[in-house]
């Protein structure tokens, strides 16, 4: 892992992209790293496109700048794909990874030629088999670590289990699906390599 | 053992709100701050303080309840941002000039309009001639630090001021980081209990709070709050080596980085800093140019000479300040620091750019172009643009 990786995530307002940022960070920061996990508002209402941003590192970090050149893209959104340019800036030996339930040959031409590498995830499909609900914010969290290797797997998922125990202390019948949805994305990520 | 945490700004002043326990907190909503009254509301809520909360109508009441409050001998604070600010601004003259301790978590954003609401200095630029001491945050860690040393400064005898503590909307106010967390019991041994010398519910004193001045009192109550402010300078650095020794970081008037041997230097307040480090670092060690930080913590009281000393052997200096003053010449940071290099009869080549209103960003690739614009004043001592604004759209 290089000194500083940088994440920028593009969703809907109400849609938890910026939670799910604010997870990464929080699991990035129980791995023992140096974390920021940010949104950047634009007008505050739901459905409105919201980014949000991550710097993990080994070394504190103190820039406190939006980011311009991501190592990784993630798109919560797929409807997000015709109006903002996601992989603006984004660094070729980088990655892109959508949520979408579209094939991945259908969005390549929304993506203004971007010469890295590409990743599709059918998030709702995960949380829909492990959860009978569409929470596609833990199978999305999962897919940055699998691409990105932000953190080890093993350690990723020790983290996860405990944040869930805590915060479903009173629904512990979700953890499973949970941690079940976490298995799928990462067996998911590994077959579209 | 310091609690190692990740927190937001908001979440870190609030824990330290906790950890202090004051007496009295009203407070109305606006965005960003808000979260500090809702994460006290809940603390309360859930029995881990007893701080009597106070949900108020207006920012207009909610200063003028925390002036009551501590007026009675209370130890009182409450938070706002932006127009909250604005609304508060007859009771912030009444808290300082009545001497009144209190504490103000400001998160900052731009006043209106257009109506905006991210981060820029407009709000707490503007009440700095209220005789609030305000003390600003790079980060996190830094908006927590301050908090915890706002009351042994407050009601230091010799002070006797309302303290602001600053902290840039959104950026540090709701982005997460890392930071450290000191025990509740240190934290409490530390910051104390408020013992009031005159206040309002002692029955064994007649006092007065407030009353009507005459011409030939006016002016000498002006004269003790600026008494109190030059004693702030003294008092503000005595708490900063208590609070070191507690914690092993470091606070002073300013944070003077790669200043030592720095040709070029930049001075600002509040988050932009970090970025400005980053830059500096890039700089020296692909460059090699000896590029500096002059990061101001404390602006009330001004350190009107220590900016000018540790500024006395840069060739050239950009003055950055996140909020306009419309004077069309610059902005305040820019004017008083101007006014302190010409105290010293400083050689330095000054500029003064705005940048960041209204929360637009600035990257290290900004910075960088600010100390080569630097370079090339120091070279040719020409300038062509003194008040310029940096990262202005060109249409």
């Amino acid at each position: 892992m290089k000194d500083t990786m940088e994440i920028r995530w593009h969703g809907r307002g109400g849609q938890g992209a910026k939670t799910a940022a604010l997870l990464l960070a929080d699991v990035a920061f129980k791995a023992g790293k140096f974390v920021q996990g940010f949104p950047e508002y634009g007008p505050e209402r739901m459905g409105a496109p919201i980014t949000a941003y991550n710097r993990i590192s080994g070394d504190p970090v103190t820039v406190h700048s939006n980011i311009y050149e991501p190592d990784y893209v993630v798109v919560v959104d797929d409807s997000l794909l015709g109006s903002t340019d996601v992989t603006h800036g984004l660094k070729e030996d980088g990655a892109v990874i959508i949520n979408t339930e579209k094939e991945k040959e259908e969005l390549l031409p929304l993506l203004h030629d971007y010469k890295g590498a590409v990743y599709t995830l059918n998030a709702k499909d995960i949380s829909m088999k492990t959860l009978g609900k569409n929470y596609p914010n833990s199978p999305m969290l999962a897919a940055v670590v699998a691409v990105s290797g932000a953190m080890e797997q093993d350690a990723f998922m020790k983290e996860m289990e405990a944040s869930f125990q805590h915060k479903f202390a009173k629904k512990p019948e979700v953890i499973d699906g949970n941690m079940k949805a976490l298995e799928m994305t990462f067996e998911e990520i590994a077959r579209s390599c | 053992m310091a609690v190692r945490e990740r927190l937001s700004g908001n979440e870190a002043v609030a824990y330290a709100v906790k950890q202090i326990n004051p007496d009295v907190m009203p407070a109305f909503p606006i965005t960003p701050s808000t979260e500090i009254p809702q994460y006290v509301a809940n603390y309360i809520a859930n029995g881990e303080m007893d701080t009597e909360f106070i949900p108020v109508e207006s920012e207009h009441s909610s200063m003028s309840a925390a002036v009551g409050a501590s007026a009675a001998g209370a130890r009182a604070l409450t938070a706002t941002s932006s127009c909250g600010l604005a609304l508060m601004w007859e009771e912030l003259y009444v808290a300082a000039s009545n001497r009144l301790p209190l504490v103000l978590a400001l998160v900052n954003r731009a006043l209106s309009g257009p109506i905006n609401i991210n981060a820029d200095h407009s709000d707490s630029m503007g009440a700095r001639d209220s005789g609030w001491i305000q003390i600003y945050a790079e980060s996190n860690q830094e908006a927590y630090d301050n908090f915890l040393q706002a009351y042994p400064i407050a009601e230091h005898k010799d002070v006797m001021l309302p303290v602001m503590i600053c902290q840039d909307g959104f950026i540090t106010s709701h982005g997460v980081e890392n930071i450290l967390l000191e025990e509740d019991e240190k934290v409490r041994a530390f910051v104390g209990e408020r013992e009031p010398e005159h206040y309002l519910l002692n029955p064994k004193e007649i006092l007065a709070v407030g009353p009507y001045a005459v011409s030939s009192y006016y002016m000498e109550t002006k004269r003790g709050q600026r008494q109190a402010m030059i004693n702030a300078r003294r008092v503000i650095l005595e708490v900063a080596e208590r609070f070191q020794e507690m914690t092993g970081r470091e606070y002073r008037f300013f944070e003077a980085y790669r200043m030592e041997d720095a040709e070029y230097a930049v001075v600002l307040i509040g988050s932009a800093a970090g970025t400005c480090k980053a830059a500096i670092e890039q700089i020296r060690s692909t460059a090699g140019k000896k590029v500096g930080l002059v990061k101001i913590r404390v602006f009330r009281p001004f350190p009107e000479e220590e900016i000018a000393q540790a500024l006395a052997h840069v060739k050239a200096v950009a003055i950055l300040d996140r909020s306009e003053m419309f004077s069309a010449t610059g902005g305040p940071l820019g004017a008083e620091v101007r006014a302190a290099l010409y105290q010293a009869k400083s050689t330095a080549e000054a500029v003064n750019y705005l940048y960041g209103l209204g929360g637009r960003d600035i990257t290290v690739e900004d910075f960088c172009r600010v100390y080569e614009r630097l370079e090339q004043i120091g070279a040719e001592h020409r300038i062509t643009d003194m008040y310029d604004y940096i990262g202005l759209r060109s249409r």
